[in-house]
């Protein structure tokens, strides 16, 4: 029995690119597939269903459901005696839910990921010691493995749907940390090779003038 | 800690400083050559450092007789290696209850005592049957129970989920951390996050020194909210 829930949005956005915009609409609507839902119903089934993994205000889950309704995927319904306002899918929804359940899932080749960008600036700066910041992004890696390995072993075996989602969840949280910490000691490795080889020259700002840069008149009147 | 003689001596492990408590599991991580299981070997008192010392159970290995530390070593460690070094020829039982035998134990106890240290890895009814007739995690499980047999303490596990698929190796690593959490100490080499993520605290050795230590947070700094309710 899962008795226990956790939040973990920011650590896990920082390791995968899951839980878009895009798959959130789609997660939502697919769920709206299985009978019309009041926004609150939707929420809470959204969260039970990812193990709140990706937890979204109201707010969030009212401007999805508008933008379903102006794309046609879903439809609003009469509000109810208690002024419930109520939500179907439409064909239109149904095919979608369709097509994305039946397609891969196709990630853009560089995400925004902040810990790349990071690595891949500073390699190029003066003065900043990789080694060490490579070091300390493991370090903290290795402890949300610890953690999530933690919380995955004190769960037994899943006995409904909902358990099962959660602990899908948390393994793949528990392989992107992996993944991450098996890409940090390969950075590293890569590392002591460039600098063994000759070591690596920190780029000096480009001595060419930029054509478009930033109108002297905007920058003068911040 | 050094290899060689002379001019040709190869620092293998430098400044080492490694406590482990009962009830703790410590990972060991680093690059093949980091000297990984040389901070195995030399734990276990396989290999003697060339400064510093080795305390198991508060007894100084450098000033252990050898035979003291051949007794240490029977009664105090237990050894698992990725290749299980099980005996062919004994069966599951008579693997496990070979290091109470070696160290004198009548047959009659070292069998129940051995038998104790089978159900804890949840192999009792294999008890008469050979290695081969075993899969990798059984087999390894048997090694765990050779390790921890009569009330042996400090776990040395070197890559003891290198032979094994994902979910098998779970399964040996749940059953160590039983041990662990029954009061043994365990040092596993692994080079598998997702396993070294089972010990308490993860070690990382790069040329033979630890650069870096993870240790784990209570997972309540993960547990920010209960359990949405179930939708009726």
């Amino acid at each position: 029995m899962i008795g226990r829930n956790i939040h973990l949005l920011s650590i896990y956005s920082a390791l995968t690119q899951f839980g878009g915009p895009l798959s959130v609409r789609l997660g939502l609507l697919a769920i709206l597939n299985q009978g019309p839902c009041y926004g609150y119903q939707l929420r809470r089934e959204f969260d039970r269903r990812t193990g709140s993994a990706w937890p979204m205000n109201i707010g969030q889950v009212y401007t999805t459901l508008d933008r379903l309704v102006r794309d046609r995927y879903a439809s609003r319904m009469e509000s109810d005696g208690d002024g419930q306002v109520t939500y179907a899918i439409t064909d239109q929804g149904r095919s979608e839910v369709d097509t994305w359940l039946s397609s891969p899932v196709v990630r853009e080749g560089a995400s925004r990921d902040e810990l790349v960008m990071k690595l891949a600036i500073a390699v190029t700066l003066p003065g900043v010691d990789i080694a060490r910041v490579i070091q300390a992004q493991r370090t903290a890696t290795l402890q949300l493995l610890q953690s999530l390995t933690r919380v995955k072993n004190s769960t037994t075996d899943p006995t409904s749907a909902d358990e099962l989602a959660w602990l899908l969840t948390i393994d793949a949280m528990i392989f992107a940390a992996e993944g991450e910490v098996r890409w940090l000691d390969h950075s590293e490795a890569r590392l002591v090779r460039a600098v063994a080889e000759g070591g690596v020259e920190p780029l000096p700002l480009s001595g060419s003038k930029v054509r478009r840069g930033r109108p002297v008149k905007a920058a003068a009147n911040e | 800690m050094k290899f060689g003689d002379g001019a040709t001596s190869v620092p293998a492990l430098v400044d080492i400083d490694l406590n482990v408590s009962e009830g703790e599991m410590v990972a060991i991580m680093g690059a093949s050559g980091s000297g990984k299981s040389t901070l195995l070997t030399v734990a276990g008192g396989l290999l003697p450092p060339s400064s510093g010392s080795v305390w198991v159970d508060g007894k100084n290995l450098r000033e252990c007789a050898p035979r003291q530390l051949s007794a240490i070593r029977r009664r105090t460690l237990g050894f698992i290696f990725q290749d299980f070094n099980l005996v062919p020829s004994l069966n599951t039982l008579e693997n496990v209850a070979l290091p109470l035998e070696l160290d004198g134990v009548r047959l009659r106890k070292a069998t129940r005592i051995a038998m104790e240290a089978l159900a804890l890895v949840e192999l009792s009814e294999y008890a008469g049957r050979y290695p081969s007739e075993l899969s990798g995690g059984q087999q390894q499980r048997v090694a765990i129970a050779r390790a921890v047999v009569g009330g042996r303490s400090l776990i040395l596990a070197d890559e003891p989920t290198g032979a094994l698929d994902s979910s098998t190796s779970e399964i040996v690593l749940g059953m160590l951390r039983d041990r662990v959490d029954s009061g043994a100490s365990c040092i596993i080499v692994t080079h598998d996050a997702r396993h070294a993520a089972w010990a308490d605290r993860i070690v990382f050795i790069r040329d033979g020194r630890i650069v870096d230590q993870a240790r784990s947070e209570s997972p309540s700094v993960l547990l920010t909210r209960s359990r949405p309710e179930s939708t009726p």
